[in-house]
């Protein structure tokens, strides 16, 4: 068993509605720190429940249980709040911003995680070195960043942009939804790398919510769930994303 | 001259806060400009009092005008604009109008193209909270001779409580066969999954807001000889409303 110290998110017995539908029924699960954890699961059964759940979106309404983040009460708190405590959604479909670029965006997004830690804001120019860095690193150009958030891009682009902005606002805690949907070969080894780069120290963890293996060859998890009506139903090691991407759902449900 | 005051019957004064035209009523005679043939003349009205202005523009042969307007300030705020526009003329319109609590707010313009060639375009962004109004009534008349007008008028208004009130009424009344007169028009709430991908980014509401709003009224300044003191003063405002 991990010590409470190293434990990073603890959920305990999560029910969770959107709308007036239970979605979430009694989840519990424990991200320690410097664990790579895979969520997967058929359609339906409750994996973007969670990371907006966890993330604070509203109308995902939790009805019983507890989430604590470094020993904070997470539901506790606003979403925004939750991300300068160290939390990211990476989106499964990122929303698009007519009229606000990318450097603007991330520029006071990152100055809100710095003023939450005592840090002096960036000033343009500083900002501007992090961004080109990160953004070199996951392949996109410097120009991207300049254009309204996510107006235009393809859905890799999309999917890589969460990626730089992970990057850049550097978080304790990333649960990424379907990052690796709609990517193609080459961007999905571009992203799995990103991750390890950037989230696999021994001070952070990761989510990952995935329908796929492929995602895991590149980032290989500690631990693999399997999440079935609103619960974790099975828990394994790396292998069992192999077992269940032979097997299917079906046979683990039973 | 129609000196009596208006009343709600009569359509440009329609939306109007009435006990204050009474108030200012009689009107001063309108400002009247006459831009010369070729020439260029550019206006900014930064309405941040509660002032009713009214401005008659003729714009001569081959001349541009350009006017830009912040309308913010004040219980009740009008600018009318009456514009005409001779053979090959231009006139552009850059408008923003933000208004809360119980302000009422109004852009209120006629463009006259008489002779052919001419070319007009509006450009009107309002953002309305508490319970605020906010106006644009927009007429464009082409005249029979004036073929190969092309005008373009885009309304669109930002709502951010559902106690606000935005009118808008582009209307065109057109006599010449050879033109293009295009309008669009919009009213709408900030994208709450917008609202909630900035926060998730740790981004607080109320700079979630602004941010997106900012975005709103981007561009409407540009070419203003004061383009930066209007965006300062429309980003003040913006910020008092969130």
């Amino acid at each position: 068993m991990m010590d409470d110290k190293t434990i990073m998110l603890e959920i305990k017995n999560l029910h969770a509605n959107v709308g007036e539908k239970p979605i979430l029924k009694g989840l519990t699960l424990s991200l320690g720190a410097g664990e790579i954890h895979a969520i997967m699961g058929p359609n339906g059964a409750g994996k973007s429940t969670l990371g907006y759940v966890l993330s604070g979106r509203p109308g995902y309404e939790v009805t019983e249980g507890s989430v604590t983040f470094n020993g904070q009460d997470l539901l506790d708190l606003e979403p925004h709040e939750r991300a300068a405590a160290g939390l990211f959604l990476g989106f499964q479909y990122p929303v698009e911003i007519p009229g606000v670029s990318n450097v603007q965006f991330l520029r006071e997004a990152l100055n809100a995680q710095r003023k939450n830690r005592g840090e002096a804001p960036l000033s343009g120019a500083e900002f501007l070195k992090v961004a080109r860095e990160q953004a070199g690193a996951l392949g996109m150009d410097m120009d991207m960043l300049k254009r309204p958030v996510n107006v235009g891009f393809s859905g890799g682009e999309k999917k890589r942009n969460e990626m730089v902005q992970m990057g850049i606002i550097d978080p304790a805690l990333a649960i990424l939804d379907e990052t690796d949907s709609g990517l193609d070969i080459d961007a999905l080894r571009i992203v799995g790398d990103g991750i390890n780069r950037i989230m696999r120290k021994p001070d952070k963890a990761v989510l990952l919510i995935t329908h796929y293996q492929r995602l895991l060859d590149y980032v290989k998890p500690d631990f693999v769930h399997v999440l079935a009506d609103g619960r974790i139903t099975r828990t394994g090691g790396a292998e069992l994303a192999l077992e269940l991407e032979r097997d299917g759902y079906k046979e683990l449900a039973a | 001259m129609n000196l009596a005051t208006p009343t709600r019957h009569d359509e440009a004064w329609r939306y109007s806060d009435i006990a204050a035209v009474e108030a200012a009523w009689p009107l001063p005679a309108p400002e009247s400009i006459i831009v010369p043939a070729g020439a260029q003349f550019a206006r900014t009205i930064n309405q941040d009092s509660g002032a009713i202005h009214q401005l008659d523009i003729a714009i001569g042969k081959g001349a541009a005008a350009a006017v830009h307007i912040l309308n913010v300030g004040g219980s009740y705020g009008r600018v009318e604009l009456n514009v005409t526009l001779h053979e090959g003329a231009d006139f552009k319109l850059g408008a923003v109008q933000i208004g809360g609590g119980m302000q009422t707010l109004e852009i209120v313009t006629t463009v006259t193209h008489l002779e052919p060639k001419a070319t007009s375009s509006q450009i009107v962004r309002s953002v309305l909270a508490g319970t605020a109004t906010g106006t644009y009534l927009g007429k464009v008349a082409v005249a029979r001779d004036a073929q190969l007008t092309d005008s373009v008028q885009s309304v669109k208004a930002m709502l951010l409580d559902r106690s606000a009130t935005a009118n808008a009424k582009p209307e065109l009344e057109i006599y010449a066969d050879d033109v293009k007169c295009a309008h669009g028009c919009a009213i709408g709430e900030l994208d709450p999954m917008g609202l909630f991908y900035l926060q998730a980014r740790s981004i607080a509401p109320a700079d979630a807001k602004k941010l997106m709003l900012q975005a709103f009224v981007a561009g409407v300044f540009e070419g203003a000889a004061d383009e930066e003191v209007l965006t300062d003063a429309a980003l003040k405002k913006l910020g008092d409303l969130v």
